[in-house]
């Protein structure tokens, strides 16, 4: 079969460039295996993380062609051939080298949220139509693209106010758990910044597992926010007892 | 001793250090934690995508939810017999007795299993199993363990030092003092000091051409352990599952659940004959993975393959919403990469390297190994399996033992006094690892592993015979003599063509350790099968084979199966 050209930016923190390789194409190749391609016949030492080849574990997160995408699941044969295909890192990170950025962000947001606790004296039985509406942010693969894409992230830079899609979607999980008890409402409004999220949907857009961020995530949880803490109602409530911590 | 190394290197010092971050060492970091002991958990990827993400079909544990009739004994003689008795009947006993608590245990911490009509944990059938017996979420379960583990562990405390390969084991004197590794990204090395060490490293795939495993999967934990005097044991059984990927070539070997099969998914060959009817007309294709994998051979070089090479599998007869929902990831993965809709077409699947049933030598209770403050749990430990591992008897086994392993890693540690390292074996070890830098001349590490990979494939494969496994032997020590005076080309800064070098030298090991052990055992069992002795030999029922390093040779010890007490062969006698 024919070669077809990457574009693949080269570089480190202290900046970098594209550099074109040339990859002969095979049937149902994907951008993981033509960056594997240069990786073993043409630059050993180009980086890029990867682990399943088979979009479960969200490794190899990428932008090409400017979207943000896993390269595991993305068909060569899906994209225009006829000019070369460029292979960015994810823009929202910092570049540790090549196609490898920056994560470690993600991993101090998650550590704020507080983990499940069940409710006390709970009884361990929970019906299949109560566990699927959790079930669909735990498919989560923590690929990081909806962060990436994120205009809060990307474009403002908001590192330290907010949290992103990825944890709106994990603290959803917990909270839509039917045996959960603890509210996680104060922590979205005050330390992840729910607020700042102006549902564009992007997010949706760029999830490799579907997950319904925006309408079954994001807005859900902005709702209980405006419960507890902006509904008339409670705040009256609310001034007349003395504040409650949520 | 101690201040001099640690004055040189980036140091970190914790009770309990665990290589590994997938279900088993995961799960004995937990534990280790909640017995008051400080913890370090290292791992070569980012935290949370450990191999066992890509477990799909479900976790074995005789809860009784779906098949009241279960119960330990008819799990422990399942997989006793899935293992054609060459397990450790006690890790067998302790591992059926265990499961449903670990599973419960998940579930306390937050997964959130797919649930019967009466809200209790759903279970299905699978391969060797004579209940309905895994708990699972769909194809995703191992996800759900991953991320439940993950979640349980960060929040209790641990420390994770992410993208960090161990390179050597410290010891003073006899017992374990840490670990010496380097940082993927920046390519420094760090010292980890620690009381006890647990090895939950996963399996060797990699070393094979056609895997489902990830580039992690290198026998990394094995060689370690090897190295600083462990034993590995019973290292010629290799798993092959029976349905990987067969196209495109990119996604060859790519796991197709066994869950298709446990749903009611059915095997034909290229004249649409139900070829299971052969090999095993009891069970069908919920046969054990051994005997699936060899008839899909079978079938296939006997000229009744599919037109890549495999078998089809078909589910298409199921409702187009049942299958989607019960295999997302399957019906996503067939569409996406090989353009093949599963719920009205069957699949193509052939035989992957998938799993390694030996490993390190480890005690039944406490997962301890023989050199002491060492201990190991999961697929990098053996025993529990024997000669062939049934489906969903990993991620129990991972629960069950990581969790012995790492109560007993935290026990240990605090009887323990601090271990001083010497810098001697550091400064070994750091110039072996900046060695290939160094050379101007030197095959490059791919082209070694390639060839490694398309070796095995060929010669320490599904059906074994004398004179492959001599020649591979040979060919071993060719590929370490290749491996020695291999080039890395570039820097230090995360930089594959490197890590790979490393990895190299692991799986060289290890797969010279399948190698002999293949070709003493003169008989066929499990997953191990000589043409040239093609019967299963009751004599050889009685043996282990145990590896060991003498000075710089690798031995191969015959070891006596330990006699079952009496209780447990009653239960194994039962007919069901």
């Amino acid at each position: 079969m024919a070669d077809v050209t990457l574009r693949v930016f080269r570089g480190d923190g202290n900046g970098g460039g594209p550099v074109d390789y040339e990859v002969a194409l095979t049937p149902g190749m994907v951008v993981l295996d033509a960056l594997h391609a240069i990786q073993a016949h043409q630059a050993p030492d180009l980086a890029v993380r990867w682990n399943c080849k088979a979009a479960k574990c969200g490794s190899c997160s990428a932008e090409v062609n400017g979207r943000p995408r896993l390269a595991c699941k993305t068909r060569m044969d899906a994209l225009p051939l006829d000019k070369p295909v460029v292979v960015y890192p994810l823009k929202s990170f910092p570049v540790i080298k090549d196609l490898v950025t920056d994560v470690s962000w993600n991993y101090k947001v998650n550590a704020k949220i507080p983990a499940f606790q069940p409710r006390p004296g709970v009884k361990w039985a929970m019906e299949q139509r109560d566990v699927d509406r959790a079930q669909e942010f735990r498919k989560c693969i923590e690929c990081f693209l909806c962060q990436d894409v994120c205009h809060v992230v990307r474009e403002h830079g908001k590192l330290e106010q907010f949290g992103g899609p990825r944890f709106f979607v994990r603290v959803a999980g917990l909270e839509m758990h039917p045996l959960d008890g603890v509210s996680r409402t104060k922590l979205l409004k005050e330390e992840l910044g729910l607020g700042l999220c102006n549902i564009t949907k992007c997010c949706t857009e760029v999830c490799p597992e579907e997950i319904h961020i925006t309408d079954n995530a994001i807005i859900p949880l902005k709702e209980r926010v405006v419960d507890e803490f902006y509904d008339p109602l409670t705040m009256l409530v609310r001034k007349i007892r003395g504040a409650k911590t949520a | 001793m101690t201040s001099l190394a640690s004055s040189k290197y980036e140091t970190y010092e914790n009770d309990v250090l665990i290589i590994g971050a997938g279900g088993a060492g995961l799960r004995a970091a937990v534990e280790a934690l909640a017995q008051g002991a400080s913890v370090g958990v290292v791992c070569k990827s980012l935290l949370g995508k450990a191999h066992t993400v890509m477990a799909e079909g479900g976790i074995a544990a005789a809860m009784c939810n779906v098949d009241p009739a279960d119960g330990w004994r008819p799990h422990f003689r399942d997989t006793m017999r899935g293992g054609k008795l060459l397990n450790n009947w006690r890790m067998a006993q302790l591992h059926a007795q265990e499961s449903p608590d670990r599973v419960r245990e998940l579930e306390q911490w937050g997964a959130l299993f797919d649930r019967t009509e009466s809200g209790n944990i759903l279970q299905r059938a699978f391969g060797g199993h004579t209940f309905k017996r895994l708990c699972h979420v769909g194809d995703r379960t191992g996800l759900e363990m991953i991320r439940t583990l993950q979640d349980r562990g960060v929040q209790q405390g641990i420390d994770v030092y992410m993208e960090c390969t161990i390179t050597r084991l410290l010891k003073d004197g006899d017992r374990i003092a840490g670990a010496l590794g380097y940082w993927r990204e920046q390519g420094r090395f760090v010292i980890f000091k620690a009381k006890s060490v647990v090895i939950a490293t996963g399996g060797i795939g990699k070393a094979w051409k056609v895997t489902s495993n990830s580039w992690e999967c290198t026998g990394d934990g094995m060689a370690l352990a090897y190295e600083a005097g462990a034993e590995l044991l019973d290292m010629e059984f290799v798993q092959f599952h029976p349905t990987g990927m067969v196209w495109p070539p990119g996604v060859q070997g790519l796991l197709v659940t066994e869950a298709v099969r446990g749903e009611g998914g059915i095997l034909r060959n290229k004249n649409g004959e139900r070829f299971m009817e052969k090999y095993d007309p009891k069970r069908m294709e919920l046969s054990t993975r051994d005997v699936v994998a060899r008839s899909i051979y079978t079938e296939v070089k006997e000229g009744r393959g599919s037109p890549h090479g495999g078998a089809f599998l078909d589910i298409s007869h199921k409702p187009a919403e049942y299958v989607k929902r019960k295999l997302p990831s399957m019906y996503h993965q067939f569409k996406e990469l090989a353009d093949v809709d599963i719920t009205k077409d069957p699949m193509e699947v052939g035989p992957t390297c998938h799993y390694m049933m030996g490993g390190i030598r480890v005690d039944a209770e406490t997962g301890r190994t023989s050199v002491p403050g060492l201990f190991s749990a999961g697929e990098a430990a053996a025993g529990l399996h024997g000669a062939n591992r049934l489906g969903g008897n990993s991620l129990s086994d991972l629960l069950v033992f990581g969790r012995r392993a790492g109560f007993a890693a935290a026990e240990h540690a605090k009887g323990t006094a601090a271990a001083s390292i010497d810098s001697a074996q550091i400064d070994e070890a750091e110039r072996q690892l900046l060695a290939p830098f160094e050379r101007t001349t030197g095959e490059n590490p791919y082209t070694i592993h390639g060839e490694l990979q398309d070796m095995l494939q060929a010669l320490v494969g599904i059906f074994r015979t004398e004179e492959d496994l001599v020649k591979a032997l040979g060919e071993l020590q060719k590929f370490k003599a290749r491996a020695a005076v291999m080039r890395v080309e570039g820097s230090r800064l995360f930089n594959p063509g490197w890590h790979l070098s490393r990895d190299l030298q692991h799986m060289l090991v290890v797969a010279e350790a399948v190698t002999r052990s293949a070709l003493a055992r003169r008989e066929s069992r499990g997953a191990h099968s000589r043409i040239d002795f093609p019967k299963t030999e009751e004599e050889w029922g009685k043996k282990n084979h145990v590896i060991v390093r003498k000075g710089e040779a690798m031995t191969l010890i015959e070891m006596p199966v330990r006699e079952m007490p009496e209780e447990l062969k009653q239960i194994l006698a039962e007919e069901k």
